[in-house]
């Protein structure tokens, strides 16, 4: 049972799992956003999972905040083996047009190109949450040796393919985005889909994601 | 090609379809979107004689200057809007809240909202539209909705689907009203804000500053100082969450918001209260009055009753 829920504002309840951001902690918090999801409760109108936090929104003209708590109150989780999570093979080319801050990273990490490139491939991440904007992934946890603040000033256009790192996560910008992550490669996979209304998203919380390196002439084999 | 459709001459400054939006769709990152003031929109497609639930189109400040071409149909405008429906060598001066017959070659022209943001134009039937999520509403940030995702622009067509064969001519006495205060509720991160702080955000007075638009409103005024991290974990947002970044500036999440942030929330704006929230223009001064959610929810009740008793006086 979920203890600690409290309102965010009239319309939404504010479930909160703890201050700590780790796999455990969010799986729990993916295992309630599957089973509410799955309830198809009347007047709830969307959920937002994310790190140690899920967000119910609700119709205020169809249920009210201490008539939606007591359900979610008494809800009981589903089977892990209900949950399918998926695993992807994310192609990511470094070339020096596309990783447009690993400079920038050399210095502030004090690490060599190459090595920051080994450390990154080699990871094995998990996906937190998805959203900010449509469908893109938060990926964790980078090796601590990886781990660097945002940029002083975010960039305006961030374009669309780039792969992200700050603190213990990457991600991938879905669409040309205002936005302040460290920039070290580009994708020509297309993570988000509108016009596939089920499954926009490639990638969902739960599921797990490596990057492979491709060279230029890969990258562009995908745009033929 | 259609046969009824409109020409447009001027697409105004930002000229979307809009509806009720969509929903179950935060978890991958897509906002509701859908007409920012719900009432205007409701009562629009009720004077148009159409369904509540019709596309419309959404304009802010200067709106579309159209040509219709086709068989006639029932027009009706809601906001505080000044415009011009011109017949042949007539030019009539047109009126919110009541209906006006086009005719083939008439043109409308919505000069502009007045002081407020967002009017709304329906058609008695239907526009030819793409539907994303069972809505039409477009998401400009994302390119989501209809017309691909991008707001109406100069020289384009909009073809008209379906006609109603409904000329009753409708009219509703209703007179916008402003708000000077925005009641909220706490946010879960008030205790980030000092004392000081707490007393700014419900005694001063904010501006509304020109960085406003579908996504956010941000706000303007005395420094709201925080005392634990102008940092969160990132989590979910929510229409009408007062976000205060690093620079103490208030920022309102409006319909086509990021789903996710990770800036502290001071309060979240009553949801009795949005539509006239997203109506205040730039340079418009605010001030937050905090209720309890209880009040809160008696609020919108009241807030429903006054938009279904407009609507049945329709």
């Amino acid at each position: 049972m979920l203890k600690n829920i409290s309102n965010l504002g009239d319309a939404a309840l504010y479930c909160d799992f703890g201050k700590e951001v780790n796999r455990k902690i969010n799986s729990q918090v993916i295992k309630y956003f599957k089973t509410i999801q799955n309830k198809n409760i009347v007047g709830v109108n969307n959920l937002t999972p994310s790190y140690n936090k899920l967000i119910i929104s609700f119709d205020l003209k169809k249920i009210n905040f201490n008539k939606l708590k007591k359900i979610i109150d008494n809800i009981e989780i589903i089977n892990d083996d209900i949950i399918q999570n998926k695993k992807f093979e994310i192609p990511v080319c470094c070339e020096k047009n596309f990783s447009l801050d690993i400079k920038r990273l050399e210095e502030k990490l004090q690490m060599k190109e190459e090595k920051i490139y080994e450390s990154f491939f080699e990871k094995n991440f998990f996906c937190y949450m998805t959203g900010f904007i449509a469908g893109m992934p938060f990926l964790g946890d980078l090796e601590k040796n990886l781990r660097a603040k945002r940029l002083g000033t975010p960039r305006v256009k961030v374009p669309k393919g780039s792969i992200g790192i700050t603190e213990q996560f990457a991600n991938i910008y879905t669409f040309e985005s205002p936005g302040g992550w460290n920039i070290i490669g580009n994708t020509p996979l297309n993570i988000f889909n509108s016009s596939k209304e089920r499954e926009p998203n490639l990638i969902n919380p739960g599921d797990s994601v490596s990057f492979k390196r491709i060279t230029k002439e890969k990258y562009q084999s995908y745009h033929e | 090609m259609s046969k009824n459709y409109f020409e447009i001459i001027r697409a105004g400054i930002n000229s979307t379809f809009q509806d009720l939006g969509r929903s179950n769709l935060y978890h991958i990152g897509v906002p509701f979107s859908g007409a920012m003031d719900n009432r205007s929109y409701l009562l629009a497609n009720k004077l148009a004689g159409n369904n509540h639930n019709y596309p419309v189109i959404e304009f802010a400040y200067q709106g579309p200057h159209l040509k219709y071409h086709g068989d006639k149909l029932n027009i009706a405008i809601t906001g505080d809007v000044t415009f011009k429906i011109k017949k042949g060598n007539n030019l009539i001066n047109g009126e919110c809240y009541q209906s006006f017959i086009l005719e083939n070659n008439d043109e409308l022209d919505i000069i502009s909202t007045n002081k407020s943001v967002y009017g709304y134009l329906a058609i008695s039937g239907k526009f030819d539209l793409k539907f994303q999520w069972s809505s039409c509403s477009i998401n400009t940030k994302a390119n989501i909705g209809s017309n691909n995702g991008k707001k109406l622009s100069d020289n384009q067509k909009i073809n008209v689907k379906e006609i109603n064969q409904n000329f009753v001519n409708k009219k509703l006495n209703y007179i916008n009203t402003k708000i000077e205060n925005i009641r909220v509720i706490k946010g879960t991160n008030f205790d980030y804000f000092s004392e000081e702080g707490k007393k700014i955000f419900f005694k001063n007075e904010f501006k509304v500053s020109k960085l406003s638009d579908r996504m956010g409103m941000r706000l303007e005024g005395k420094k709201i100082e925080n005392i634990v991290d102008t940092n969160i974990r990132s989590e979910g947002l929510i229409k009408g969450a007062i976000q205060v970044p690093a620079d103490a500036n208030p920022i309102i999440m409006l319909s086509d918001h990021g789903t996710i942030g990770g800036y502290p929330k001071i309060g979240v704006v009553i949801s009795a209260d949005y539509d006239k929230l997203v109506q205040l223009t730039p340079g418009s001064r605010v001030k937050f009055q905090e209720v309890d959610l209880n009040s809160a929810e008696n609020l919108f009740k009241l807030y429903e009753l006054e938009t279904q008793n407009l609507i049945s006086q329709i």
